[in-house]
């Protein structure tokens, strides 16, 4: 009886096109901006914030931005890893050649970098469509998960190989390095991926997401109705590799603190399509469910057995997370390809007819 | 009241268009005036389709020439095409089936958006304005076509009849010129098919808008078009008013048969 | 005009320059082309009867060593556990096409492909589980497989016997396979079946039975696959990595031709080989990784169908 829409009358187009116009639904948006942002940093303990909700929070940034490319735009890409690393890398080569510019401006700013490279990859797309692209996409993982691993100047010639993260400041509070404190990361992270996100249901609900979608469902016709298919595909790839190349940055500078090329390999584009799959492609919000799902999914299968006092070692651990894995892809695609945000809608849609049954 | 037809909008000069071996058009001429209802008709695969596909700048001819607005082209493009006035439906309804009604109709608006990536990206401002005055346009012909009730429904839902209504909604917000529909009233009923009659020649009555269209029943055709010309195995058989077509004795023979020329 | 030089003159310098060494190179890239051949028609058997990419092959492979390994690691002999292998590998293909394929008929290939992808990590889980994660090593003695050298000139140019046996074999497999595909009953019913499932049914063409065919075959091949590749390299999971080998080549062959995984196989395979040992060097090394994707890349441009596939016709 609670979640009912009756009595909320739309008198103009402007009310009517709003993000939220169920007021319960705004009301619940609220409430958890407001818990993300006041509450949890002076509650959360360290564990929290470092082992789920910071991954969480920059796993979801890059599902939403290969949601945008594979979601809306229906361009599959198998290359977000890649594009996360030129987001990482770059990062990390602007910080060392401007060490007094503001941290924050250049994780923002290294997200073109990898917004170019995107569009390089893109441009196939003009000839080559669906799988066949997907191919062209993990031309471009390998290829980058070669050149950070091989040409030494992206990890400034030392020794191991990997790339540490410096301390930087914002405002005289550490938020990068050795010396950040778990909340001031997880305050920047949460800053930059609301703000994103934001940008991105805007970007979806005008019309560069109709157009988007226009592509994705049949390109022939969208062609025929004025849509220009090539600037159409271009604009995913670099709106979606500006987001995955910023969640590259913020995965090595506020989450991890130093990192080697490996962590961008082919399993983390795997896992960031899973996300987008689970969560439900074409969905923002199917973006931070599913990478909800996935942070907390090996945590699960860590502790419920210890729980139930079950012994279990790390080895088997790792084997079930990849039977879980892969056994709820095929059957997410089977009974639910629209994913968790599907789920949520038509959990919403009994809400509405609570206490009745339909 | 009889209405005005005005200048040739659209000739087709000596098109030929051909897929490997298979001669899909030959020698096709033909032109259409300002606010006729054109048809094309003609037994299956007599290459119907295959020309609005080439006026829409779907397929490229190897020969002939298009005259559109006066400017003469080997061959269209397709964004051209859409942006100069020309607006198509399609035999096997091609909408866009993840989007609903509302969302489909405005993509028919995009041609006519102008705001770019940074103002969508703030949305609140200009973004917004442009999107609100689409809006009431699009509505406009929500009204026109009385599909109010479905506005928000994914069209993947709706029955064969309302797709293809939306489909001409859609095709109707990219303000054109010429509307090409192939086979808009396939797989109705009468009730339907009268409906679809009605909306068609209100929009070329009320916008002037020129419509060809594809059809096969030959009711519809005789009773609403201004000319008609037929096709046959890629070639044209015959062009004329729809009286001149039904005493034909070759397209009798071809496609008509004895009882639809005598309605 | 030094870089034009050394990336453009210089390599092919070396080539002549030494000649029996380049010889060598050929050979080496001819062995891993003709196994990258063998896989890409995994690939395309099932493409051809399916209608479907499934990343899951590469793993398949994998299996069908580990099977064949661990079985004999449990005092099965040779000729008992090759068998048994196949008919493990029968089932294999069975339930993945009835749980996994079969309900996803309908929907876009995309979709289809992602659920193989996930069908992948779960083998793999699975796999580990059962077999642990260590590399083990192939049992070429008790399949009689030789494993001696042979040279020539001087012992400048050496030949691995097992590859040499590898290549004849993974050949005659090929040749065979494209044989039974054009010529016999069952081979053109196949591609009936790829073509148009309702039509081949109404034609009266079992589908069951053309699927016990496919998935026969397809375990026959990743055991054969698996052997070769498990010859040469150890048996572990990193070999599920074959799978992305298997891509470039069926963008040059064309996914639905039989030749064209011969040719583009052989192709990627002395590319690589050459572009590694004689540009390598000049970018730092390794290129093997991505050398493949961007000669594949260059082929989507310019003829996206590959040298043998069928050209599509967009209809609306």
């Amino acid at each position: 009886m609670f979640y009912r829409e009756a009595g909320q009358f739309k008198t103009t187009y402007i009310r009517d096109q709003e993000l939220f116009p169920v007021k319960q639904d705004r009301w619940g948006i609220f409430v958890i901006i407001g818990f993300s942002f006041i509450i949890v940093p002076l509650i959360a303990n360290d564990y929290w914030l470092q082992a789920i909700l910071i991954p969480f929070l920059i796993y979801s940034l890059s599902a939403l931005g290969l949601n945008l490319l594979t979601g809306y735009a229906g361009q599959l890409s198998l290359g977000t890893g890649g594009f996360m690393a030129v987001g990482a890398y770059a990062c990390y080569k602007l910080v060392t050649i401007f060490p007094e510019t503001n941290v924050i401006i250049l994780i923002l700013i290294s997200g073109f970098f990898s917004a170019g490279i995107g569009i390089i990859f893109g441009i196939p797309s003009l000839r080559i469509k669906g799988f066949y692209l997907a191919v062209a996409t993990l031309a471009a993982q390998f290829f980058f998960e070669w050149l950070f691993g091989r040409v030494k100047w992206f990890y400034n010639y030392n020794d191991s190989g990997a790339i540490e993260v410096p301390v930087r400041n914002f405002f005289d509070i550490a938020v990068t390095g050795p010396t950040a404190t778990t909340q001031a990361r997880y305050m920047v992270v949460l800053c930059i991926v609301t703000f994103l996100a934001l940008v991105a249901v805007n970007i979806v609900r005008g019309k560069i997401g109709r157009a988007w979608m226009a592509i994705r469902d049949m390109d022939i016709a969208a062609e025929l109705i004025g849509i220009r298919p090539l600037n159409t595909k271009l604009i995913a790839f670099a709106v979606s590799s500006y987001y995955t190349g910023v969640a590259g940055a913020l995965f090595v500078f506020t989450y991890l603190g130093s990192a080697e090329i490996e962590v961008f390999d082919i399993n983390m584009s795997f896992e960031i399509l899973f996300m987008v799959i689970i969560g439900g492609l074409g969905s923002i919000s199917g973006a931070f469910l599913g990478a909800a799902f996935i942070v907390l999914i090996p945590i699960l299968i860590t502790n419920l057995p210890r729980i139930l006092g079950i012994p279990i070692n790390a080895a088997t651990v790792e084997h079930f997370n990849f039977m879980i894995l892969g056994a709820l892809i095929v059957l997410f695609l089977i009974f639910e390809p629209h994913g968790l945000a599907k789920i949520w809608s038509i959990v919403r849609e009994k809400l509405r007819a609570w206490p009745f049954p339909y | 009241m009889e209405k005005k037809i005005g200048e040739v909008l659209l000739n087709v000069d000596h098109i030929s268009l051909a897929f490997g071996g298979v001669k899909a058009l030959t020698d096709i001429c033909f032109s259409i005036r300002e606010k006729e209802v054109f048809a094309i008709i003609g037994p299956n695969g007599a290459g119907k389709t295959s020309m609005l596909n080439v006026i829409n700048g779907f397929y490229h001819p190897q020969e002939g020439e298009i005259t559109y607005k006066g400017v003469h082209r080997k061959q269209m493009k397709s964004h051209d095409a859409a942006v100069q006035g020309i607006a198509r439906t399609f035999q096997n309804v091609a909408l866009f089936k993840g989007m609903s009604t509302l969302d489909n109709i405005m993509t028919g608006r995009i041609i006519h958006m102008k705001r770019n990536l940074f103002w969508q990206a703030c949305y609140l401002g200009p973004a917004r304005k442009e999107e609100m005055q689409n809006r009431e346009y699009v509505e406009d012909i929500i009204d026109f076509l009385e599909i109010q009730a479905i506005r928000r429904t994914p069209v993947g839902r709706l029955p064969y009849g309302l797709q293809k209504r939306v489909e001409l909604g859609r095709a109707l917000a990219m303000e054109p010129d010429l509307l090409l529909l192939d086979e808009p009233m396939a797989g109705m009923n009468i009730e339907e098919k009268q409906d679809m009659c009605r909306f068609v020649l209100d929009v070329n009555d009320q916008y002037g808008t020129t419509i060809a269209l594809i059809e096969h029943d030959m009711g519809v055709v005789m009773d609403i078009s201004d000319k008609v010309v037929v096709l046959d195995y890629g070639k044209k058989l015959a062009e004329g008013t729809p009286d001149e077509i039904r005493g034909n004795q070759t397209v009798i023979d071809a496609y008509l048969g004895v009882t639809s020329a005598n309605k | 005009m030094e870089i034009l030089t050394t990336i453009f003159i210089q390599p092919f310098f070396d080539m002549a320059g030494d000649p029996i060494l380049f010889l060598q190179v050929i050979w080496e890239g001819f062995v891993t082309g003709i196994l990258y051949s063998l896989i890409a028609f995994g690939f395309v058997l099932i493409f051809k009867a399916s209608g479907v990419f499934n990343f899951a092959q590469g793993i398949m492979v994998v299996f069908a060593a580990l099977t064949l390994v661990g079985l004999h690691e449990n005092g099965i002999p040779a000729y008992i556990a090759l068998p048994i292998t196949i008919l493990v590998m029968y089932v294999l293909a069975f339930s993945v096409e009835r749980l996994v394929l079969r309900p996803l008929v309908n929907q876009p290939d995309i979709i289809l492909f992602m659920a193989t992808i996930g069908l992948t990590f779960f083998l793999i889980g699975f796999g580990e589980f059962i077999f642990g994660g260590e590399p083990k090593i192939m049992i070429t003695e008790e399949l009689l497989l030789p494993y001696d050298s042979i040279t020539f000139f001087d012992d400048m140019l050496i030949l691995q016997e097992i590859d040499i046996a590898a290549s004849i074999i993974a050949a005659l497999a090929l040749i065979f396979l494209a044989l039974f595909l054009g010529k016999t009953k069952i081979g053109v019913a196949l591609r009936a079946v790829a073509d148009d499932h309702q039509a081949a049914l109404s034609v009266g063409i079992s589908l069951n039975t053309i699927w016990v065919v496919v998935w026969f075959i397809s375990g026959i091949i990743a055991l054969i696959t698996g052997i070769m590749w498990g010859a040469k390299s150890d048996v572990s999971f990193a070999l599920s990595i074959i799978a992305f080998k298997a891509l470039p080549v069926l963008i040059l062959g064309g996914f639905t031709s039989v030749r064209g995984a011969i040719v583009g196989g052989l192709i990627i395979g002395i590319g690589e080989k050459i572009g590694e040992f004689y540009w390598g060097d000049l970018v730092g090394g390794s290129i093997e990784g991505w050398l493949a994707y961007m000669i594949a890349l260059v082929f989507l441009f310019f003829r996206p169908q590959g040298l043998f596939g069928e050209k599509i016709i967009e209809r609306v």
